[in-house]
């Protein structure tokens, strides 16, 4: 077998059971757009141009809620910031690609495909690897595309008074269950809560997002420094 | 702004975010400080979605007697810390939620 096609493969496998948790995901974002006001259309090419599960869902929570095109995008960038993160971890692995596959790689950085080809970056030096990420990623959006689609269908038929909505909240307290067992995390997140809740009618243009993540995130930097002075 | 060219902006503003790095960085531009910082972006950017969706109604008042979701929140939190599992908390959350609005 070519070797591309082998580590392809492999990113393939090692992503997938990741993908349980993106199906419900999916699901509700599909169903939350139609519900909303969003034509299908406008619902699939959410999840085509943007591909970002969290994102997707913030935009139509502050689309709902009438803020400005240029909160919710920067409220958008916010969400997405980690991928600098992402991008900055696996450019030396990616740094002798041509300009089209970087291009095209970082339309699949999502969390999942990176959090697998990060390991296997590490373990693997053959010049191949960067087909890895390719084969998680497209994973990632084979899996998001088809239940987003999914999600459209079912919005037909699902009762506005079963609070599907309520499936938001939700979804982004799943995505924390890991940060609530350390302290300084669980501090931010109170922070950021409480910012927003209290700003949410005060702050103008519905960037209560914002405001709550930078606040958040000073008190994140501010603890973790003291933290460091303590040891 | 149209819908159109709003998906396109949100959708130009995150490609951005994952190919400014890959497309421009040398590694040593991001040092651990900056790296720690940035891995604490979901604790510090999601609970501003969840904490409104659940303390406020749709008009933005605070809502905190007679509100369900409040406790189908503590209790998906609780399932969620001791599963570990995405799924099991999004269940048992809207499992929660709609046993307190319908059979309560």
């Amino acid at each position: 077998m070519n070797n591309k096609f082998r580590v392809f493969l492999k990113g393939i496998f090692d992503v997938s059971p990741l993908m349980i948790p993106v199906v419900p995901f999916g699901l509700i974002f599909g169903v939350l757009s139609i519900d909303i006001g969003f034509s299908p259309i406008e619902t699939m090419g959410m999840s085509l141009i943007v591909f970002g599960g969290a994102s997707q869902i913030v935009l139509l929570q502050l689309f709902s809620g009438g803020a400005s095109s240029l909160v919710i995008i920067s409220s958008v960038g916010a969400v997405n910031s980690r991928h600098l993160l992402y991008g900055a971890v696996v450019s030396e692995h990616l740094s002798d690609l041509k300009l089209v596959w970087k291009i095209v790689i970082s339309y699949f950085l999502v969390d999942q495909a990176f959090a697998r080809s990060n390991e296997y970056f590490k373990k693997n030096k053959d010049k191949d690897k960067y087909f890895h990420l390719f084969g998680g990623g497209i994973t990632c959006w084979v899996i998001w595309q088809t239940t987003t689609f999914l999600g459209i269908v079912l919005g037909a038929f699902i009762p506005e008074k079963l609070g599907l909505s309520f499936a938001v909240p939700l979804t982004f307290l799943a995505l924390l269950v890991n940060d609530f067992r350390k302290l300084i995390n669980v501090i931010v997140i109170i922070i950021s809560g409480l910012v927003a809740t209290f700003g949410f009618n005060y702050v103008p243009y519905k960037a209560y997002v914002i405001v709550a993540g930078v606040t958040a995130l000073l008190t994140a930097a501010i603890l973790t420094k003291l933290n460091k002075r303590n040891e | 702004m149209s819908n159109w060219l709003l998906i396109i902006y949100c959708g130009l503003i995150t490609f951005l975010t994952r190919f400014s790095m890959i497309a421009l960085l040398k590694k040593e531009m991001f040092n651990d400080r900056i790296r720690e910082i940035l891995s604490f972006v979901p604790s510090a950017i999601f609970p501003a979605i969840i904490f409104p969706a659940i303390f406020l109604d749709n008009s933005g008042d605070f809502q905190l007697e007679n509100n369900p979701k409040i406790m189908a929140a503590i209790i998906a939190m609780l399932i969620g810390i001791i599963s570990q599992n995405i799924i099991a908390t999004i269940i048992s959350g809207l499992a929660s939620y709609w046993f307190l609005i319908f059979m309560v």
